[in-house]
């Protein structure tokens, strides 16, 4: 609705807007020129540019012409920041590349729910935790290094049964790992809860036929594939190819809301737990150096760190 | 093994020191769990043939007559399938597996209808793939006593044929390690030894000339040979996939450097078994027992196809080295980072796959929250609605899109003599049986009707040098145009050579005719 509003309101502004860049071109070293309700408008537009995340500022000269004034004019900027804010959302990053790039804050109408996401996921809580799995592990897979993920330039790639395999690999070592203990790690029946969350992924299957050629929506590849999908509409991946099931390469976006957003808030939530990856309180330049829980498997064929 | 002491710590937190006293303790309540161990990897053993005999027991209940099947045996024979089809790359082909059960399952009832065959054959490798779960696979509960002496039940989870992607997004079937062990009948072993001590009993056998055991030996080790170039594919794919957590310096070197010394070692003695029983092959060649030979070249197929998986398990080695270097490449040249970001797989996925269900399910809800972005609330407007509903479903093309109508276009005709001129032709060499003439008279009429004739005169004159008097005659011809050479040279202002002589000899039609009835 939010959008709408401003969309329709903008026509009448335009012969306003002509003359709003002007005003603060001359007199911006003062700063003191008051905000009228146009610069509203334009603030709240370049907002409603920001929740179309596919597309791109490069395509639209208003959108970019916008993105400049953002950078420019500090009180224009101010404004479009409190205009975000009000609307229950956070500004990761104002600029050419990323364009608006705004994502939805705890609460606000523009988050996603899982429930929403996947119906299934509410009931079953293993669902719940392949569909949030997948969109760690796609994240994973796009950013392999920590250097990948703080490289403003780096773009990722991944491939739906490229994440499904890696995921499982990471499955089976752990797998390989608890079998050496010798212990039977088998796990309770009467304690659903309790089970390895490996093991959940492990033992669903990868795909399946089905009756119409279709993805077998509960196989893993099937959920990783809905993560992608949703992922691409969310304005974070693009679509490059058909092969592996599908490949993809990251935009700028999807980068800021792993690095600023997601990946902090998991890390959180895992802290909370009391579980601590060793090596973490300093940035991680060479994994295999700082992280105990980073051993090399023995016998695992190669050496891979789990 | 980091599970254990994350699940445990609340529980028994005092655990080293209550342990020891349980264990020397005069009431232990239960054998010790390492005693249990081998009893829960038997159950688990066992547990992996009950897929083969619920099939039996659930015959009764397919609607139609399904008793004379033997559905263990077809589900056996599916799993040997899959497992000898399934190759370094991709898996077998769902319906290959279906049409080569066929035999096996229309030899049971031969006189029921071939639908009614396939649909046992689908039946039961639906069921091995256990296509009603969600997980696709298979749950069997078993008690074991813990360390605390209390009776724990647990959930063995295990696939016999799994689904994997192949590509262009076709599905292919695989048959799990389990299956694999619980086939071959080695349960729990280790790949490597197993394989060895396999090809040693190998060559004991062919040795004293056991042939029978021998080729199931070989099937044995050639299973075996799958099994482990399945292990070393799975662990080259994970290698490829995560570069950066590899040691290029020293271990991945090494390890390839073993690996290959195991390919040549396995090729050595393969092919040591290989000379063993083609020598056994031709002893038996010379011998009495047909049933011997046949056996012997079975084997010898059978480990040539050992040789084969190791060639090519030995080809993805080499290719490893340059595609680590590669990655190497790119990412040494890479311009260090500004900021280190974080670790997503070493600090967040990696430690999230060992947490208990309940609490990996937190760390992804939160990733899930903040990592999947903002959509915008829809809201629907009367007007539009209404549109919607009434819009009628667009029609779904069965057929996909009409073929466009294909544009021909004529080929130019490039032959060097027309129609006429060979008519023309035909009809100056169309000689009477008894008046045979030379060449160069034939030359010189031509020369009169057209200029450009006495080339194709010339041209079936010397075809006419080595008739097809076979041809001829087995297609009942009466007459054949023959060309023979006198020695007199040619006197023709436009070709050299030997002036033949060109004549038409009779056919006998009706002998030939006569001759060829007989010969039927």
């Amino acid at each position: 609705m939010t959008d709408d509003h401003d969309v329709d309101e903008t026509p009448a502004q335009a012969p306003a807007q002509a003359q709003a860049p002007a005003q603060p071109d001359a007199p911006s070293p003062a700063g003191s020129t008051p905000l009228t309700p146009a610069d509203a408008a334009d603030a709240a537009r370049l907002i409603a540019f920001g929740l179309q995340p596919k597309l791109q500022p490069a395509r639209d000269a208003e959108y970019t012409e916008l993105l400049r004034r953002h950078r420019d004019d500090p009180a224009f900027a101010r404004l479009a920041d409190a205009v975000a804010a009000g609307l229950g959302l956070v500004v990761l990053e104002v600029s050419t590349r990323a364009g608006m790039a705004v994502t939805a804050a705890d609460d606000s109408v523009f988050a996603v729910r899982m429930g929403d996401y996947a119906r299934r996921a509410t009931a079953d809580s293993g669902d719940r935790f392949l569909h949030g799995l997948a969109h760690l592990a796609v994240a994973a897979m796009a950013f392999p290094r920590p250097e990948d993920l703080a490289d403003d330039g780096y773009i990722g790639r991944v491939t739906v049964n490229g994440v499904d395999a890696f995921v499982r690999q990471a499955c089976r070592r752990l797998e390989e790992r608890a079998a050496e203990g010798g212990e039977n790690t088998d796990p309770a029946s009467d304690a659903p809860g309790l089970e390895a969350a490996w093991r959940v992924y492990a033992r669903r299957t990868a795909t399946g036929a089905t009756k119409d050629a279709r993805r077998l929506a509960g196989s893993t590849t099937g959920i990783i594939a809905k993560a992608v999908a949703f992922l691409v509409d969310s304005g974070f991946l693009q679509r490059t190819g058909d092969d592996a099931g599908g490949t993809y390469r990251t935009t700028p976006r999807y980068q800021l809301q792993v690095r600023d957003m997601a990946g902090s808030a998991a890390m959180t939530e895992l802290l909370e737990l009391g579980v601590v990856p060793v090596g973490d309180g300093r940035p991680t330049l060479l994994p295999p150096d700082d992280a105990d829980d980073l051993e090399l498997v023995a016998d695992a064929g190669l050496p891979f760190h789990s | 093994m980091s599970v254990r002491p994350l699940t445990l710590c609340d529980v028994t937190s005092p655990a080293p020191a209550a342990v020891p006293p349980q264990l020397n303790g005069p009431h232990r309540p239960a054998p010790g769990p390492a005693a249990d161990e081998g009893l829960a990897r038997r159950l688990r053993a066992l547990a992996c043939t009950a897929p083969l005999h619920d099939l039996d027991a659930r015959k009764a209940n397919l609607a139609g007559e399904y008793g004379v099947y033997a559905m263990a045996e077809v589900a056996l024979a599916a799993i040997d399938l899959v497992t000898l089809t399934m190759d370094f790359d991709t898996g077998a082909d769902h319906e290959q597996i279906v049409t080569r059960l066929l035999p096996r399952v229309a030899a049971q009832a031969p006189e029921r209808p071939q639908s009614e065959h396939e649909r046992v054959a689908r039946w039961v490798l639906e069921n091995l793939i256990n296509v009603g779960s969600a997980d696709r696979g298979f749950r069997v509960v078993y008690g074991t006593f813990g360390t605390d002496g209390a009776y724990v039940r647990r959930d063995y989870d295990f696939k016999l044929i799994e689904e994997v992607p192949g590509p262009g997004g076709t599905v292919f079937l695989r048959a799990t390690d389990e299956a694999v062990n619980v086939l071959v009948g080695a349960l729990d072993t280790d790949v490597t030894s197993a394989q060895i001590a396999a090809e040693v009993k190998l060559e004991v056998l062919v040795s004293r000339g056991r042939l029978a055991d021998a080729q199931l030996a070989a099937e044995q080790a050639r299973y075996r040979t799958v099994q482990y170039a399945e292990t070393l594919r799975k662990t080259l794919d994970a290698t490829r996939r995560n570069v950066r957590a590899v040691d290029w310096l020293n271990t991945v070197p090494d390890m390839i450097a073993e690996a290959l010394d195991h390919v040549a070692d396995r090729y050595r003695h393969e092919n040591a078994i290989l000379t063993n029983i083609r020598k056994v092959r031709d002893e038996a060649a010379s011998g009495v027992d047909p049933e011997h030979k046949r056996r012997a070249a079975e084997l010898v197929d059978i480990v040539k196809d050992c040789i084969r998986r190791h060639t090519q398990l030995q080809s993805r080695l080499l290719e490893a080295g340059p595609l680590f270097r590669a990655e190497q490449d790119r990412q040494a040249f890479a311009s260090p980072a500004a900021r280190s970001g974080l670790d997503l797989y070493g600090q967040l996925l990696a430690p999230v796959l060992t947490l208990p269900l309940e609490r990996a399910g937190r760390v992804t809800d939160a990733f899930f929250a903040r990592g999947t972005g903002l959509r915008t609330p829809s809201s629907v407007r009367v007007g539009d609605l209404v549109e919607l509903l009434l819009t009628p479903p667009a029609e779904r093309e069965h057929l996909g899109a009409e073929m466009p109508e294909p544009d021909l276009i004529a080929t130019p005709d490039d032959s060097r003599f027309s129609e006429e001129q060979l008519a023309s032709a035909m009809e100056l060499l169309t000689l009477p049986a008894d008046a045979p003439r030379r060449l160069s008279g034939l030359l010189a009429d031509a020369r009169l009707r057209d200029p450009e004739l006495p080339y194709l005169v010339a041209l079936l004159a010397v075809h006419a040098a080595s008739p097809a008097v076979g041809t001829a005659y087995r297609q009942g011809e009466s007459s054949l145009l023959f060309a023979v050479d006198d020695g007199t040279p040619l006197d023709d202002p436009g070709f050299g050579g030997a002036d033949l002589i060109v004549g038409t000899a009779l056919l006998d039609a009706a002998g030939m005719a006569a001759d060829r009835s007989e010969g039927v």
